[in-house]
């Protein structure tokens, strides 16, 4: 579903990412660690189309498209959702209207069948639904997105449009910081349902903990270090990282790569 | 988005019907025209005299040099005085079939059946069209034309005329004075509280032609008023000038709102002069939608007389290319208590230019006054402008004044979690601009907002990419 072979790219002249490689294949759950500055949310910009970063070389599928030059929204349309780790303030703008607009713009070229035979009232109740399962009130499809929402509430908004746009790959970037243990268990929740419902979704999930990792089970798990994918493997990496810390695996990793 | 098509150049509302008019009276302005249009209107001998004495104002006034760029105005080249029909009509059917044409293509009939009490439309410099609710005519509310309103309550018309925009307060005051035609007159009895609103359109449809319509305004004791202005006009390649002047008195404890879209296309000079006077615990709403023309200069005011009288005004200016608004507003605090508030929204794009400039003054003995200002301004791209130019005249210590201002641009980052929905720069960008201009959108009629949120939308298109 998703391919980035040795992915290169920068932001104002400066190298973040160093030749990552990733492979995402329909139904899967990734996870991506690593620590601050390693460059994680620089992937998940780039994968999103952030116009700031700049591709240098390298190259980024999704299913049979090269998207290296797709702007962000053609890139939505194809099916990819980035939950993002500080959600933007849209004053004057209500979540209703983004996602009833990006519904009207993506109409047929997304899988969301459902939402879009649905009327303008079907939509909006259906939002509101989605906004029960996360334990938000009604009003927050109508109040100004992301504006004087606290932390967990702006985590929860990104995942209730997640659930109304359907997307086929998810990148959940740090979608657990700032959460308690409650939010928390409430966004796991409702991205595990999502995958269970929509099978052939694949999520990639960025974290620099594995707290998360208990509702939610890793198909698997990436490090990432100074801008590169240094090690990948199944859910039981994520506890050698949690024992050993990221350095020591670092310092594993190279140490087996001159061996 | 490489489509760099400029939306002034494809304006919505650019078209024109066959001209038909009775009477035309020759470019420019002098001591006889003015006569003519007086007699041609019947009028008493002291509206003659106010007509006559505006004109020497005007002509003895320096064009203000302190606001927008004027220069290009040729007051020669102008008519100032066209009558379409012979007489008003009394029903739509009587209409002529142009001008209805007209009104369907902007959909006046539509708005009528919907929302509307009555309507005074105004098709060149007179009003043609006149619809009244017999509902308000039981409670002895008047609505009409000015000429009409002149004609028959000459009593209460020659008791407020120009008390409140006296000739000598501007230059294009003094024009509108001496040639001034058309326009509404509004007289709501001591609490009457009339809640549809009252709406007029006005709409310029021939080459070189003036507007200069002069509406009056008076809420008595205790009632109520909301009065919505639209405007709509073809466009021409040569200059065309708009002098209106509105004149409000709210009396005490009266209420009253004044709604205007103002959407001339891009070859207009706008140039409007409007002050309500409040009484004691009155209160004066202005909401001010600025979106066409070529130049606006619009600062609505309000002059707070009697204790407790409180001023509202919204501003809202979308300066597009070739487009200077420059609008905002005026509260004078002249009594203990009084309250008021400015909000100004303005955005440029495409190159166009927006101002704020508003002047808030207290005199002494004014104690107890609360005002607020803030004025936020969005510019879209590097070659568009805005700049503030606020004035405070405080001469009493015991008041509480705030001022804020910002001025912000689209930032990359809304744009990117927008886009990253799945909606095109366009919409996002639209969306953005709606959202900042909201907080003045959810206070005009539903139709209004719904025709605002798409202009704005065409505005983008144009300027996006």
């Amino acid at each position: 579903m998703l391919s980035c072979k040795n992915l290169k790219a920068s932001i104002e002249g400066k190298k973040i990412l160093k030749g990552a490689s990733l492979e995402v294949n329909p139904g899967e759950l990734h996870v991506l660690m690593g620590p601050n500055g390693s460059g994680k949310s620089t992937l998940a910009q780039v994968i999103a189309g952030h116009p700031s970063y700049k591709i240098e070389s390298g190259e980024l599928r999704f299913e049979i498209s090269k998207i290296n030059k797709l702007t962000p929204d053609k890139r939505a349309k194809l099916g990819i959702f980035l939950a993002f780790q500080h959600p933007v303030e849209i004053p004057g703008v209500s979540m209703f209207n983004v996602l009833r607009k990006a519904r009207h713009s993506t109409n047929g070229k997304i899988k969301s069948a459902s939402l879009f035979r649905n009327s303008v009232a079907n939509f909006r109740s259906d939002l509101i639904g989605y906004a029960k399962e996360l334990k938000l009130g009604e009003e927050f499809i109508r109040r100004s997105l992301n504006e004087g929402f606290s932390g967990g509430e702006k985590k929860r908004s990104e995942i209730l449009q997640m659930m109304a746009l359907e997307p086929k790959l998810v990148i959940l970037d740090e979608i657990d910081s700032g959460l308690d243990v409650d939010g928390l268990k409430i966004v796991a929740t409702a991205v595990k349902k999502y995958t269970r419902s929509n099978p052939q979704s694949s999520v990639l999930l960025i974290t620099h903990y594995a707290r998360i990792l208990k509702y939610l089970k890793p198909d698997f798990v990436h490090i990432m270090m100074d801008g590169k994918i240094i090690k990948s493997g199944k859910a039981n990496l994520a506890k050698q990282i949690e024992e050993k810390g990221y350095q020591k695996m670092g310092r594993e990793v190279q140490y087996y790569d001159r061996v | 988005m490489n489509d760099t098509q400029i939306v002034t150049d494809n304006y919505k509302y650019g078209f024109n019907k066959p001209e038909n008019y009775v009477f035309k009276s020759k470019r420019g302005l002098n001591l006889s025209v003015v006569e003519q249009i007086s007699s041609m209107k019947n009028e008493p001998e002291w509206m003659r005299e106010f007509r006559m004495r505006a004109l020497s104002i005007f002509e003895s006034k320096k064009m203000p040099a302190w606001g927008a760029d004027l220069s290009t105005i040729n007051f020669e080249n102008i008519f100032y005085y066209i009558k379409p029909t012979d007489n008003q009509k009394k029903n739509w059917r009587d209409l002529p079939k142009e001008i209805k044409d007209t009104y369907d293509a902007i959909g006046i009939p539509e708005a009528e059946r919907k929302f509307l009490a009555g309507v005074t439309a105004q098709y060149e410099s007179e009003a043609v069209y006149h619809s009244f609710q017999k509902q308000w005519e039981e409670k002895g509310v008047i609505f009409c034309d000015m000429d009409t309103g002149l004609r028959k309550y000459p009593d209460i018309v020659k008791s407020c005329f120009g008390r409140s925009i006296p000739p000598a307060d501007n230059k294009f005051a003094a024009l509108n004075s001496a040639v001034w035609s058309g326009g509404s007159f509004i007289y709501v009895p001591p609490g009457v509280s009339v809640d549809i609103p009252l709406q007029a359109y006005f709409r310029i449809n021939a080459a070189n032609m003036g507007q200069f319509e002069r509406t009056l305004i008076i809420v008595d004791e205790g009632a109520y008023v909301h009065y919505v202005e639209g405007c709509t006009a073809p466009v021409y390649s040569t200059d065309s000038l708009h002098a209106a002047v509105v004149e409000i008195f709210v009396k005490r404890g009266a209420r009253c709102r004044y709604t205007t879209i103002q959407n001339w296309s891009s070859n207009v000079y706008n140039l409007v002069t409007k002050r309500a006077f409040v009484e004691e615990d009155g209160i004066m709403e202005w909401v001010d939608g600025n979106i066409g023309s070529k130049i606006t200069m619009k600062y609505p005011s309000c002059y707070l007389t009697g204790r407790g009288a409180r001023g509202e005004i919204l501003s809202l200016a979308l300066a597009n290319q070739n487009q200077h608004q420059d609008a905002g507003g005026k509260l004078m605090f002249l009594a203990p208590d009084t309250s008021g508030e400015i909000i100004s929204k303005s955005v440029s794009v495409n190159g166009g230019r927006t101002s704020y400039r508003g002047l808030v003054k207290a005199i002494r003995g004014a104690k107890g006054v609360k005002c607020n200002v803030r004025c936020d301004a969005l510019i879209l791209d590097e070659k568009s402008r805005s700049d503030t130019y606020p004035t405070m005249q405080v001469d009493e210590p015991d008041i509480t004044m705030g001022h804020e201002a910002s001025v912000s641009k689209i930032g990359e980052e809304q744009l990117f979690y927008l886009m990253s929905r799945g909606l095109t720069e366009v919409e996002a960008t639209s969306l953005i601009v709606n959202g900042f201009i909201e907080p003045i959108v959810k206070e005009l009629p539903l139709e209004y907002a719904v025709e605002l949120n798409r202009l704005i939308q065409l505005n983008m298109e144009g300027s996006v990419g």
